[in-house]
């Protein structure tokens, strides 16, 4: 079967163009731009990004995989509610949390403005909390609400392999943070890695929130560099170094990961034993899972939930909320079907070893193409696809039976295809992982073809990741803003720009309603989200010949 | 209708969206937010007939005119701030537009010459100062050269140097002072920062409220907002820790405007939106929907904005303002203004 190589390339491919076109832009120079950015912006830049990375990474692996660890291996009181809990702030955009922490934290607030009123103290800088707009606030907003792609994927990790691994190390008198630190985390990191390295990529590619909160990132000047300073050239120079730098990372990981390989490869298991915790320990556990689902989402939902109901009850619903929601839905609902397949057929390609016309290395550069997408900031990638749907705009000018692609729903769902492919690409690839090639070896020694073997043996392993990725690609479409600002026709509000169109001018609670909306329409797909990725015995008894 | 029948219409709406077309429109890009724009559309739908389909887009606007070239269907492009009118012109994306109407109603220095923009209302930034912490007589005297003397350590504050709103009115102290001053100048006013330079003109007003800081820079309209309670109760108590100055030795004005894009397909209807947009009614609209400052000479501004006293512009050239926007911008880097 070529045709899924092919399938693969063309994804790739349309992933590939806007960087491209960025390329091209960035190679018609910047005049005196670029050592002007060298001297006095890049270093600076560089140096609060890699702050906020080291941060945000912190935050994410310690929040995501002690969570994870605890409500996975352990009993205490209010584990299962929190194991679903812990997903929540996927719902909420990053930028979304900043505004809501500003004004939850401000001195003029209402945390500030109550104690003031407990304590009878009427001078507003007698309370010195710490600022929010500083770079510590801006890797706990960001941290607190991306923790969840390591917590998925760690606790997916955790239930799904290495039981015997643990239930030996207990044996041999391993416990708590020993048996974490020595045997669960390296277990399950390749999966850690790959959820740490999507929260990351969100950090790095995030405009609205760190510019919001003052940290000056190489994304925030990509933007200046483009909006303020009116260089494409000099923006485009910025964003690809970016982008060469996480490919360098990206290669350096997958290079680790296929040495690693044999020391990782743990076999499906039977959900581990779970250990009940001491009513002193089990009160800590129930406090560490708290916290993040406190600082990630009760708190800035809290916040928004007043502020719309204070909107609400004076303005009354806006009258566009349900066209929002509609064209939210079917925007995201329209990428989520197109990115699917062709993440499959790359994961599947990527596979490659059971294939006897294998050419596995070059699926997996494949594989790991689809990345840049993801690598780069949304505008920027936006901008890149402007650039590629007026040039093939132009090419079909002289045919005027070909439709106008420029400012179509059909760009902006082609723009979500470019950004969020690797995602479930990604996903998918790890999902084969735990799939023994002795299953296609068998299916294919008894005359299945490969397309059969996709179909037959496959689809109903892959199921649940294909199942949960699609979800986290529906949730990150629906969040979309910058893409979405630039692309899209006329009249169509999302509820992202919907909200937006208000937080522009500074009036985020008017924003309130939208925001509350895009949560709230997320919820049910987070439901379906944790209870796919619980484990299901029968379906595991049949991913494995043991 | 039931559910599944009427997302398929809106899905079969939305995608085929593109294609329709038949009665007079006139298709707008546009940096104004919606809340502003809805009025305006409304109205000059009911009064000509002819609908108007908008996109709201706020980075890009001007890439993405460049890109769709010859194919665009926009009509016409409205933008805040001269930098990012002026270079709608530079890039050759707008069109001249001779009309007796926008002449008579739009003084000379706020339109082009050859009609490739026109100013469709003028927004002053002013200095926000601290009610309770500077006396009146004092704060009635304040100047935007003033904000950087050691007086005023740890009292200011400000957004993003690199926003529109402070590069303009750098560049219009540049004009006026030089660029060894304003380098001079923004070294200082760095230091008298209180926080990073950051957030949106509103948390000036807050911040200062908070005790954050005691005197800031921000444009009038915001402060209309806030005090109309349009923002709810919280705003207004904002708004109402703050004294509007306009500062004494003439105050820095931008502009909000409108151009009609260089492939306009309906350009007759594109010309009629911007001769509405600069009639008395829209200016009305712009005066108290968002608090600005009409061009129309006649139009009255709103009675909050009234309220903050006579506003009298430095004289600068707008096309002047926006060339110096890049070499203002470069300073605010090169004196680490935002970090």
């Amino acid at each position: 079967m070529r045709l899924h190589r092919l399938g693969a390339a063309a994804s790739v491919g349309l992933v590939a163009l806007p960087v491209l076109a960025l390329a091209v832009a960035a190679a018609r120079g910047s005049g005196d731009l670029w050592p002007h950015l060298i001297r006095h912006v890049l270093p600076q830049a560089a140096v609060e990004t890699a702050f906020l990375l080291a941060g945000v990474g912190a935050v994410v692996l310690v929040l995501g995989t002690g969570t994870a660890w605890l409500v996975s291996c352990h009993r205490f009181p209010g584990r299962r509610a929190l194991s679903w809990a812990l997903v929540l702030p996927l719902a909420l955009p990053t930028y979304v949390s900043a505004y809501a922490w500003l004004d939850v934290m401000h001195p003029a607030g209402v945390v500030q403005g109550g104690l003031r009123a407990l304590l009878g103290i009427s001078d507003p800088r007698a309370i010195p909390l710490p600022e929010i707009r500083s770079l510590p606030g801006c890797i706990m907003v960001m941290g607190s609400v991306l923790y969840p792609y390591v917590y998925l994927a760690a606790r997916t990790a955790f239930l799904t392999q290495g039981a015997d691994v643990l239930r030996a190390g207990r044996g041999l008198g391993c416990r708590g943070l020993r048996l974490f630190l020595q045997i669960g985390f390296p277990m399950a990191w390749p999966a850690i890695a790959a959820g740490t390295s999507l929260a990351l990529l969100e950090t790095l590619n995030d405009v609205g929130a760190a510019e919001f909160l003052g940290v000056r990132t190489l994304t925030v000047s990509v933007y200046v560099t483009w909006i303020t300073r009116s260089s494409l050239e000099g923006a485009a120079q910025i964003a690809l170094t970016i982008l060469a730098l996480v490919a360098a990372l990206l290669v350096l990981e997958g290079w680790g990961r296929s040495r690693a390989q044999g020391a990782h490869a743990v076999r499906e298991s039977a959900r581990p034993d779970r250990r009940t915790l001491s009513p002193g320990a089990g009160l800590l556990a129930m406090l560490f899972c708290a916290l993040p689902v406190l600082l990630g989402f009760v708190i800035p939902v809290s916040y928004l939930v007043w502020a719309a109901a204070m909107r609400v009850a004076e303005f009354g619903l806006p009258p566009g909320l349900g066209e929002w929601i509609g064209n939210s839905a079917i925007l995201s609902g329209a990428a989520t079907l197109l990115i699917l397949p062709a993440a499959l057929l790359l994961a599947f390609g990527a596979r490659g070893d059971c294939m006897p016309d294998r050419r596995a290395t070059t699926d997996a550069a494949l594989l790991r193409a689809s990345l840049l997408g993801y690598a780069l900031p949304g505008g920027i990638a936006a901008v890149g696809l402007i650039l590629v749907f007026g040039g093939l705009d132009e090419l079909t000018e002289a045919l005027p039976w070909v439709p106008l692609l420029s400012g179509t729903a059909a760009a902006l769902v082609l723009a979500y295809f470019v950004r969020f492919l690797a995602i479930p690409a990604g996903a998918l690839d790890a999902a084969y992982s735990r799939i023994r090639p002795q299953m296609d070896w068998s299916a294919r020694s008894m005359g299945a073809g490969p397309g059969r073997v996709l179909r037959r043996v496959h689809l109903p392993l892959l199921l649940p990741a294909l199942s949960s990725a699609a979800l986290l690609v529906f949730l990150d479409a629906m969040k979309e803003l910058p893409a979405t600002l630039l692309l899209r026709p006329f009249n169509r509000e999302t509820l992202a720009t919907a909200l937006y169109a208000e937080a522009a001018r500074g009036t985020y609670e008017e924003g309130a309603v939208a925001a509350l909306a895009l949560v709230l329409v997320g919820l049910p797909v987070i439901a379906l989200l944790v209870a796919g990725g619980r484990p299901k015995g029968e379906r595991r008894g049949r991913a494995s010949f043991r | 209708m039931n559910r599944p029948k009427k997302a398929a219409l809106l899905a079969l709406s939305l995608l085929l969206a593109p294609l329709a077309a038949g009665a007079a429109e006139v298709n707008l890009y546009t940096t104004r937010e919606p809340g502003l724009m809805r009025p305006l559309t409304e109205r000059f739908t009911q009064e000509t007939g002819i609908g108007v389909n908008t996109v709201f887009v706020q980075g890009g606007l001007a890439e993405r005119l460049a890109a769709e070239g010859g194919r665009s269907r926009a009509d016409v492009a409205m933008v805040v701030d001269v930098g990012n009118l002026m270079e709608l012109v530079d890039r050759n994306l707008t069109q001249p537009v001779k009309s007796a109407t926008l002449e008579a109603a739009i003084p000379a220095n706020l339109r082009d010459a050859e009609g490739r923009w026109f100013a469709l209302s003028t927004r002053a930034r002013a200095i926000y100062a601290s009610r309770e912490r500077i006396p009146e007589a004092e704060a009635a005297k304040l100047t935007y050269e003033e904000l950087a003397e050691p007086r005023f350590k740890g009292k200011v504050c400000i957004r993003s140097g690199q926003h529109p709103y402070n590069t303009a009115l750098f560049s219009i102290l540049m004009i006026e002072h030089g660029e060894t001053w304003l380098r001079d100048y923004l070294t200082k006013l760095k230091g008298n920062l209180a926080r990073r330079a950051t957030g949106g003109d509103r948390e000036v007003a807050r911040d200062i409220l908070a005790g954050i800081c005691d005197v800031g820079l921000a444009n009038t309209y915001y402060a209309g907002l806030m005090l109309s309670g349009r923002g709810g109760e919280e705003q207004k108590r904002w708004g109402e820790a703050v004294r509007i100055v306009l500062p004494a030795n003439e105050t820095a004005v931008n502009i909000s405007g409108g151009a009609v894009t260089r492939h306009a397909p309906n350009r007759a209807e594109a010309v009629r939106f911007l001769e509405f947009l600069a009639s008395p009614e829209a200016q009305q609209i712009y005066a108290d929907g968002n608090f600005e400052n009409p061009v129309r000479p006649g139009t009255p501004v709103n009675e909050i904005v009234d309220g903050f006293g006579p506003l009298v512009p430095r004289n600068v050239s707008l096309p002047e303002v926006a060339a110096r926007r890049a070499a203002a911008s470069r300073i605010v880097d090169e004196v680490g203004f935002d970090r």
